[in-house]
């Protein structure tokens, strides 16, 4: 079975993104990256997939070619191949323009299951995933927490509102991973000198041209000055009272 | 004048109340607004009320399959005309809409917190977790966009609400085959208007009582958690609130025990008021925090419990 894990490199979550001076896009300058904190959930059901199923795990990007860093830990951990549809300009691609290079390159693979995280943790569109399976006319479900794969079919629970989902499904399929679906391992030493025999290959993808603009980036409105209302259990009337008449919240 | 489709979910025979506010923005925006519902044509009253001109009732077997859904709603988007498609960030919103997107080569705006479809069609909505805010244009052929609930507030609009059924395509790729409903009906954490959250200052799973009470206190709220919280097996993830959970925008947030890491402060900066009650007056929690106690959780809270009951039975 071809599994493929798509995943994307982002701006590290304890980073405070400063805005260029076009004021229309993130300074690029001493940026930390890491592997969009879903994606590491796609990369260990591919894995855990293949080592149920067999097949072969190829792990793809869209994206810089520093991207091999990740693209490296993931052949450390059991993917077989790793791929970068190279694209500079990877942060300022919208949705569709993402899916449609994801898309061509996992019929390529021809890929039978695809793990995608459920919202890479920079722009949180959560709509990559389900853009890819409807392109290609695939089943698709989202925001997994369990999932049961055999040959041709698939039974996945998610996570909504109401409640626990389940889902029953055919292949080809993508599957969104949302925490608790699993544990992601770490790499070792024995993996990290394997992955240095396997190769992350750059190729060039067909150019869509973006839907989504951005006009405008800005800090986020300052929150109103706070106050501490008191010390201790004393101080919870002092809070009901400004609960009650200054925020009328109760 | 525009046609604006907007996806309605309903829970427990009743319409969501993300929902609602979505048929709000629609109706806000101008245009002739179509509601779609599936199954069910008994809510038609209250989607006129807010705002729906007419009522598409997708009327199928009876079974779910967002694929067939995002289908529908697409064919109904081409059929007509409509310039803009649109439905709550919600779980069932997020899936569908890339999947409609698709279906009419169109991208899609993800969890928008403001909307304006007078002239080429802008979003507002945080990015980076909300570490940055960004307007967004759209020339995308539909302009399809989910809205985050609890932004947009609730607006009478009575419109004529004229239904009319169709029936649902038969091609199902995916089917929902069971749900297993959230044990006494509990709210979300993202669709509560009060979260009551706690953090490691909690000390362990067996004090999270402290905070069922005083959510039960408020009546309205619903329990969440911090990531170290949720990592150490406490609290289930599905009531993570941050960066890798759920982004929450209560009109009351109450963290409890919990420092206010970056991660943490992305998913629950939006809300209206924010309340932090923790022992150490330099945690960063104080920083977003509209009202702060500086104490012990063990204490505070259940003064806090009573005082909150005594307030709700006076009225
Ligand atoms: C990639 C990544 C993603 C992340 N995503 C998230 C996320 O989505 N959500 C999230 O929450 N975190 C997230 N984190 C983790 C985040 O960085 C923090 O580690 C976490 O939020 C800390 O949780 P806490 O506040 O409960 O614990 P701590 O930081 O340990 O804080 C406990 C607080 O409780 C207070 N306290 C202790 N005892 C008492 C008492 N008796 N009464 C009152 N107060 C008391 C302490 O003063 C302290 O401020 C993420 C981290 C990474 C690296
Ligand atoms: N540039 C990309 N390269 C590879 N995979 C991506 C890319 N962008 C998004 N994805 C996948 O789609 C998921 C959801 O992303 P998004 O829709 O942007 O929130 C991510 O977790 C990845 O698995």
């Amino acid at each position: 079975m071809n599994i493929v894990a798509c995943v994307k490199r982002v701006p590290v979550t304890e980073a405070t993104p400063k805005i260029a001076a076009d004021g229309k896009s993130v300074d690029a300058s001493g940026v930390e990256y890491m592997l969009s904190f879903y994606d590491d959930l796609a990369i260990e059901e591919a894995i855990r997939t293949k080592e149920k199923l067999g097949g072969e795990v190829t792990v793809l990007t869209l994206g810089p070619s520093e991207a091999s860093k990740e693209l490296r830990d993931a052949l450390a951990k059991g993917a077989d191949k790793a791929v970068i549809l190279k694209d500079a300009n990877f942060g300022a691609r919208d949705a569709r323009a993402t899916a449609k290079a994801l898309a061509k390159k996992l019929q390529e693979l021809n890929a039978r299951v695809v793990f995608m995280g459920r919202v890479a943790t920079d722009r949180d569109n959560a709509a990559v995933g389900a853009y890819v399976a409807t392109l290609l006319g695939w089943s698709c479900v989202t925001d997994v927490v369990k999932l049961e794969l055999a040959a041709d079919t698939g039974k996945a629970c998610r996570e909504t509102e109401d409640g626990v989902e389940t889902v029953e499904f055919s292949l080809p399929a993508v599957i969104t991973c949302d925490k608790g679906l699993n544990e992601p391992r770490y790499s070792n030493l024995k993996g990290i000198m394997a992955a240095k025999k396997k190769s992350v290959d750059e190729v060039a993808f067909e150019d869509v041209a973006n839907q989504q603009a951005v006009a405008k980036l800005e800090p986020p409105p300052a929150r109103k000055e706070g106050r501490v209302v008191g010390q201790g259990a004393a101080a919870v009337p002092a809070l009901i009272d400004a609960l009650r008449n200054e925020a009328k919240v109760l | 004048m525009t046609t604006i489709v907007v996806l309605v979910e309903q829970s427990n025979g009743n319409v969501r109340r993300a929902s609602l506010e979505t048929l709000g923005a629609a109706k806000a925006s101008g245009g002739t607004v179509i509601a779609v519902v599936q199954e069910s044509e008994a809510v038609a009253p209250a989607l006129a009320k807010h705002g729906a001109d007419r009522v598409v009732v997708l009327k199928g077997d009876g079974r779910s399959s967002p694929d067939r859904t995002a289908r529908d709603v697409a064919a109904l988007v081409r059929e007509t005309g409509a310039k803009a498609c649109l439905a709550a960030a919600s779980s069932s919103g997020k899936q569908l809409m890339p999947r409609i997107a698709a279906e009419l080569d169109s991208t899609v705006f993800s969890d928008c917190t403001g909307l304006d479809l007078s002239g080429t069609p802008k979003v507002v909505r945080p990015w980076l977790a909300g570490k940055l805010i960004a307007t967004l244009e759209s020339n995308a052929p539909v302009f399809c966009a989910t809205l985050r609930p609890n932004t947009f507030g609730l607006r009478e609009a009575p419109a004529a609400g004229e239904v009319v059924v169709k029936p649902s395509s038969n091609v199902l790729k995916a089917i929902v085959t069971a749900i297993e409903a959230k044990a006494g009906g509990k709210l979300d954490v993202k669709e509560a208007p009060v979260v009551v959250s706690g953090g490691r200052g909690m000390k362990g799973p067996e004090h999270f009582g402290l905070l069922e009470e005083l959510a039960a206190a408020f009546g309205n709220a619903a329990v969440g958690a911090s990531r170290a919280v949720v990592d150490a097996g406490w609290r289930p993830h599905s009531e993570q609130v941050g960066q890798t959970g759920k982004t929450v925008s209560p009109q009351l947030y109450v963290a409890v025990g919990i420092s206010g890491a970056i991660q943490h402060l992305a998913g629950m900066r939006t809300s209206k008021v924010i309340v932090a009650i923790n022992k150490d007056a330099d945690a960063p929690i104080f920083k977003v925090a509209d009202y702060g106690i500086v104490g012990d959780a063990f204490e505070v809270v259940p003064a806090l419990t009573a005082a909150v009951k005594s307030v709700r039975a006076q009225r």
